[in-house]
């Protein structure tokens, strides 16, 4: 009986993460990483500690400083216009959403199935309002994004990204100034993603967030690893996290302080 | 007198070292200008690429930013350029026609207004209020974009910044300034007639015309038409490269705007100083 070998979808060896604020100095040194398909990854690390770049390396929007970063078995070194099927197979939301403060949520969510599909905005309507209905921005499909609130950003971000339907999706810091109720759904709709979803006919979607609180995604389905001081730490399951005795472990689990004025 | 010697000789003392220092602000700052040239030259000639390699991809997105980005730059600039094409008119060539008919000058007339209307300030004057009217708008705009990390979204929806954001404009900005220039030379020769006609200069619209004509041949077409153009192309990849081009920062972005606007100015005379040459040698 023959073994088919399925190469991880983002591998990560010897890799010093570059980083976009300064290309001289790694963000993460010497990172050995390996997502299977079908696995929700939390990487958590203080702020400043190098997560966003970790995920800019891993969908080969920043080239790591040394080492070798493969998205579905491709180097991102060699990624060029002839790679880019590769790359979008990765999707991608930004901290804060980065949207294109000239376009309307519609259009936004739509410009890059236009653009990749070369198709006008009545072609593009159908998907549209599909990805706006599920994530329930059809009431905001008009506004820009000054117009609205975090949370709704955050929703259109995803839409934005899940227009190609990719099989790799990265979120930085996707819970991040969103209200408690926003919170819930967007984690349940993560969740739903992950175990297959409608929109990619039941597939379903590995996914890799990183986040400052590891009590917000507590799961034990989910994968958890660590970045604190440059050095990026597999954990393993809810399990490892908790008997974990690391200084930064143990601070990225503790309960926000409280003050009162 | 020694101590006249000494005075004498601090001040020399003095000047060295100032000439020192000077030499070395001058030597950073020719180096920075060569280095911005070389970055200048080298995103002209991406953008150029970009262009001719994807002219066809994603029409149906680039095409109606290409049509938005005439509007702006041409378009929408139209009643403006009707105005100062009537300034232009009453200050300058109506002052001009008037004063060769009274010294009795009117056959140099056609050629006067050649070299100066069709030549220089139609294409010149449009090109500079075009840096300052949409130029700065390109800057301001690019930079917020890429201050705000829109650059990386785009690049991370598979779209090239250059195809999507520059290319546009450059097109938009090249096709405007040219048609701009058109219809300012047209309004400033009709206007500055219609001033020398209310000081009772004697010449018919006929006779005007006529002697504009013939003063005019092809190669000033041909130039007026790549002039403007050129003008446009330089302008867009100005006012683009300093947006995009670089990380920026909210705060950064006001002044490369004004960084941006002075070496457009700078390139659109150093362009026009090669067209007079050009002129000159044909």
């Amino acid at each position: 009986m023959s073994e088919t070998f399925i190469p991880p979808v983002l591998e990560m060896r010897g890799v010093n993460i570059g980083s976009l604020r300064d290309a001289s100095r790694p963000a993460a040194e010497d990172v050995n990483w390996s997502v299977l398909a079908g696995e929700f990854w939390v990487v958590a690390g203080q702020q400043l500690s190098g997560k966003s770049d970790l995920l800019l390396n891993a969908a080969g929007l920043v080239m790591p400083v040394h080492g070798s970063c493969r998205i579905f078995g491709c180097d991102t070194a060699s990624f060029g216009e002839a790679q880019l099927a590769e790359r979008l197979r990765v999707g991608f939301v930004f901290a804060g959403g980065k949207l294109f403060n000239h376009l309307t949520v519609a259009e936004n969510v739509a410009l890059p199935l236009r653009y990749r599909k070369n198709l006008t905005a009545a072609e593009a309507a159908d998907v549209v309002g599909t990805l706006l209905e599920l994530l329930e921005l059809t009431p905001f499909a008009d506004s820009t994004p000054s117009n609205l609130a975090a949370n709704w950003r955050q929703r259109t971000a995803l839409a934005r990204a899940l227009a190609l339907q990719p099989e790799l999706l990265l979120l930085d810091n996707p819970l991040t100034g969103l209200s408690v109720r926003h919170r819930h759904w967007l984690q349940h709709f993560l969740d739903r993603l992950w175990r297959g979803h409608e929109w990619f006919a039941g597939r379903p979607l590995t996914l890799v967030v990183t986040t400052d609180d590891l009590r917000a995604w507590r799961n034990p389905d989910r994968k958890f690893a660590v970045l604190d001081e440059m050095k990026f730490t597999v954990l393993g399951s809810w399990r490892e996290v908790e008997s974990a005795q690391s200084r930064s472990v143990k601070e990225l689990l503790a309960e926000p302080v409280e003050t009162t004025i | 007198m020694a101590k006249a010697f000494e005075v004498a000789n601090t001040y020399v003392f003095r000047r060295a070292s100032l000439s020192k220092s000077f030499a070395d602000r001058l030597g950073r700052k020719l180096f920075r200008a060569l280095l911005t040239l070389q970055g200048l030259g080298a995103f002209a000639l991406i953008t150029l690429g970009v262009m001719l390699d994807k002219f066809n991809v994603a029409r149906s997105v680039i095409h109606p930013r290409v049509r938005h980005e005439i509007h702006r730059a041409g378009v929408a600039l139209v009643p403006m350029f009707c105005y100062v094409a009537v300034a232009l008119g009453f200050l300058v060539v109506g002052q001009t026609v008037s004063v060769l008919a009274k010294v009795g000058a009117t056959d140099y007339l056609g050629s006067t207004m050649v070299v100066v209307v069709v030549r220089e300030l139609g294409p010149l004057l449009t090109a500079m209020l075009v840096l300052g009217r949409i130029g700065t708008a390109n800057v301001i705009e690019l930079g917020t974009a890429r201050a705000q990390g829109e650059v990386e979204a785009l690049e991370a929806l598979g779209i090239d910044p250059v195809h999507y954001l520059v290319v546009p404009r450059v097109i938009g900005m090249a096709f405007g300034i040219f048609s701009l220039t058109i219809y300012l030379i047209l309004g400033a020769l009709a206007s500055g007639y219609l001033f020398a006609f209310l000081q009772d200069v004697a010449l018919t619209p006929g006779d005007y015309f006529k002697q504009i004509a013939e003063a005019l041949s092809w190669l000033d077409f041909a130039l007026l038409a790549l002039k403007a153009v050129l003008f446009g192309f330089s302008i867009g990849i100005v006012t683009c490269y300093h947006g995009l081009a670089q990380p920026l920062r909210l705060e950064d972005v006001s002044r490369v705007a004004v960084r941006a606007v002075t070496q457009g100015v700078l390139i659109c005379v150093l362009v026009d100083a090669v067209f007079i040459m050009l002129y000159l040698v044909t």
